[in-house]
């Protein structure tokens, strides 16, 4: 399996500089800790993923590293930036993408336009307004939307693309803003089988100019793309290691995998 | 797509020709200047309610507040002519000649340092826009950037549509309380109560609107008018798309606050007054009547839109005083219900198809009989 001998070459995370170091991260909402005292470790170029039972805190963990929420106690170094203290379109401007649980995209608009929207250039309020289409910007949306599959979409409003097609675009709009980090929450939700192959190959290609965290459900995508796995339990990391560690960790199976 | 040449698409070109003639043409032509001035004073509201489009229509802000910026706008311009109305000669027989009069009615004795800057008029001119810009961007910051939005917002730019009504009111003595100021004479030493001026000033009107029009056009079909649609629809999306929604947010209130200064200058200019009758709730909501009506997603159908609904306001409380504010508020209900997008979509979604099978190939040319409409009904 095309997972497996990538996880074999990932190498010892304690030698290496990581992309995002997540030391005692713990966020509580009205005293509930949702995360709560969460270490976490990504490795460039890793693809990791995240799994747990509803309610581990996954995706309150993305949510804490986008800045969407505020982190009650803890760090989250992206490189050597501080993240729990930037602002969200700061953070975005460090190199950190990401992809909501539903697709997130703007239905009004075209392909194109929601592309065009993502691409990292006129993002002050009179850039946007001097902003022009010119050939950069068209090549680079055609570049990408031929690696999510949406090349003949292009002039298609995005309302009436399907659901498979909608996660795609939304990757797609993460891509071309070319994330160092990109966070995936449950990014074949919704999808068929064919559309969930794709969308394993898709992120196996993009790999080599990114580091990725997905969330997801679906154990067979997971075994497709994961380098590592991470599991969440009750706010706090039950297992981590390769599928097969993490599988067979008892621990796990008996929260999780043996429901 | 619609293909579009230059700033307009083909059958906004048509619909801006439509415009201009009936502005620069029909009006002027057809009507005495009594109702050319009263077709320029309605015309003074399209600017707010283009100015809503941009907030409301594309950028999802509600504000129930533009009479705040439309009646700073029109104060500044009113201060600026009494002033000049207010020259020691003409006020010799008050106690203190050389003020306005409603300053020396209520026992003020100097002009207050903050009416000295509309001795100018070119820095009048800057302040009728920079002072409710300014206004605009202080109430903007407050709100947009702790996040505060939809109803919420709405509520608030009522509430301080209510305070500034009020506190004009109160101060008598600096404001002109009630009756707002009156009995404006001259522009520089043109008398602005003449026929002649009040036909120059309806075209300048015009023109400040064609203006207007082709701003907001410019916003609409930039990068910023499509953000501001994404804005509207995913507001987070476009957050983690790297950009910080509320300076956009705060751009386009500010934009619709200068809109309706714009509007708000040349009401005081052709009607000769300025009164906190229109700065409170019940004009400010009347504004965006204006803009629903018209459809608040279409530039020209705000223009439209409030031409429509002040002539029918002028016919229908002549007649029906006392209905009219019911009429209002059941228009209001009936297109928020029935027609969400206004006249505008109206015209799109049912008149345009048909007019394009009439006509068979001839595309475009059919605009003209729909968009007529709304002069039959002048």
């Amino acid at each position: 399996m095309n997972a497996a001998i990538l996880a074999n070459q990932v190498p010892d995370p304690l030698q290496k500089e990581f992309i995002l170091t997540v030391e005692r991260l713990t966020v509580s909402f009205d005293g509930f800790k949702a995360v709560n005292d969460l270490s976490l470790y990504v490795d460039e170029h890793e693809i990791r993923v995240i799994i747990g039972p509803n309610g581990a805190g996954k995706t309150t963990v993305l949510d804490l590293i986008c800045g969407r929420t505020k982190a009650t106690e803890g760090t989250i170094k992206f490189r050597d930036k501080e993240l729990t203290t930037m602002r969200e379109h700061e953070i975005v401007h460090a190199g950190v993408g990401r992809k909501f649980q539903n697709p997130s995209i703007y239905e009004e608009l075209t392909v194109f336009e929601n592309l065009e929207l993502s691409f990292p250039r006129g993002r002050s309020v009179f850039g946007a307004l001097a902003f022009r289409r010119d050939a950069e910007v068209r090549d680079k949306i055609e570049e990408i939307a031929s690696l999510v599959f949406l090349k003949d979409s292009l002039q298609t409003e995005a309302a009436i693309l399907s659901h498979g097609q909608k996660q795609w675009l939304e990757i797609g709009m993460l891509l071309i803003q070319s994330p160092e980090l990109l966070m995936l929450d449950e990014p074949v939700a919704g999808m068929s089988v064919a559309e969930r192959l794709k969308t394993a190959e898709l992120l196996n290609n993009i790999i080599h100019n990114q580091s990725v965290i997905v969330i997801e459900h679906d154990m067979k995508f997971v075994e497709d793309i994961a380098h590592r796995v991470t599991v969440m339990h009750q706010g706090k990391i039950l297992s981590e290691g390769s599928m097969d560690h993490v599988k067979h960790d008892p621990k796990v199976v008996e929260v999780y995998l043996g429901h | 797509m619609t293909k579009r040449f230059g700033p307009f698409a083909g059958r906004e070109w048509i619909a801006l020709l439509i415009l201009g003639l009936l502005l620069f043409v029909v009006f002027p032509t057809t009507l005495d200047v009594f109702r050319l001035n009263l077709v320029g004073k309605y015309l003074t509201y399209a600017f707010v309610a283009m100015g809503l489009v941009l907030c409301w229509g594309y950028g999802g802000i509600l504000s129930l507040g533009q009479g705040v910026f439309f009646g700073l706008g029109g104060y500044c311009m009113a201060m600026f002519l009494k002033l000049e109305a207010s020259t020691p000669e003409a006020t010799k027989i008050q106690s203190t000649p050389g003020i306005p009069d409603f300053m020396d009615w209520n026992q003020v004795t100097a002009l207050p340092w903050w009416w000295e800057p509309f001795h100018s008029l070119p820095l009048t001119l800057i302040l009728v826009i920079a002072v409710p810009v300014f206004f605009a961007f202080v109430i903007g910051l407050a709100m947009f950037k702790r996040r505060v939005g939809g109803v919420y917002f709405a509520i608030i730019t009522q509430a301080i549509a209510a305070i500034l009504t009020i506190l004009i009111i109160g101060q008598q003595g600096y404001t002109g309380g009630v009756n707002g100021i009156t009995d404006l004479r001259t522009l520089l030493g043109w008398d602005i109560r003449t026929d002649d001026a009040k036909f120059v000033l309806y075209f300048v009107n015009g023109g400040l609107l064609i203006a207007c029009l082709l701003i907001g056009q410019g916003i609409r079909i930039s990068k910023f008018g499509r953000l501001m649609i994404a804005i509207r629809d995913k507001e987070d999306r476009v957050r983690f798309s790297g950009y910080d929604v509320a300076n956009f947010k705060i751009f386009i209130f500010c934009m619709a606050a200068a809109f309706s200064a714009i509007g708000g200058a040349m009401f005081a200019l052709q009607v000769g007054f300025m009164s906190p009758s229109f700065v409170g709730i019940v004009p400010s909501i009347e504004m965006v009547i204006f803009c629903a009506v018209g459809g608040r997603l279409s530039l020209f159908g705000a223009i439209y839109g409030a031409l429509l609904v002040n002539a029918a306001k002028t016919t229908f409380s002549e007649s029906f005083p006392e209905l009219w504010l019911f009429a209002m508020g059941g228009l209001f209900i009936a297109v928020v219900m029935a027609f969400p997008n206004g006249l505008a979509g109206v015209l799109h979604k049912h008149i345009e198809p048909r007019i394009y099978r009439l006509f068979g190939g001839l595309r475009g040319s059919g605009t003209t009989g729909a968009v007529s409409s709304p002069h039959a009904a002048e």
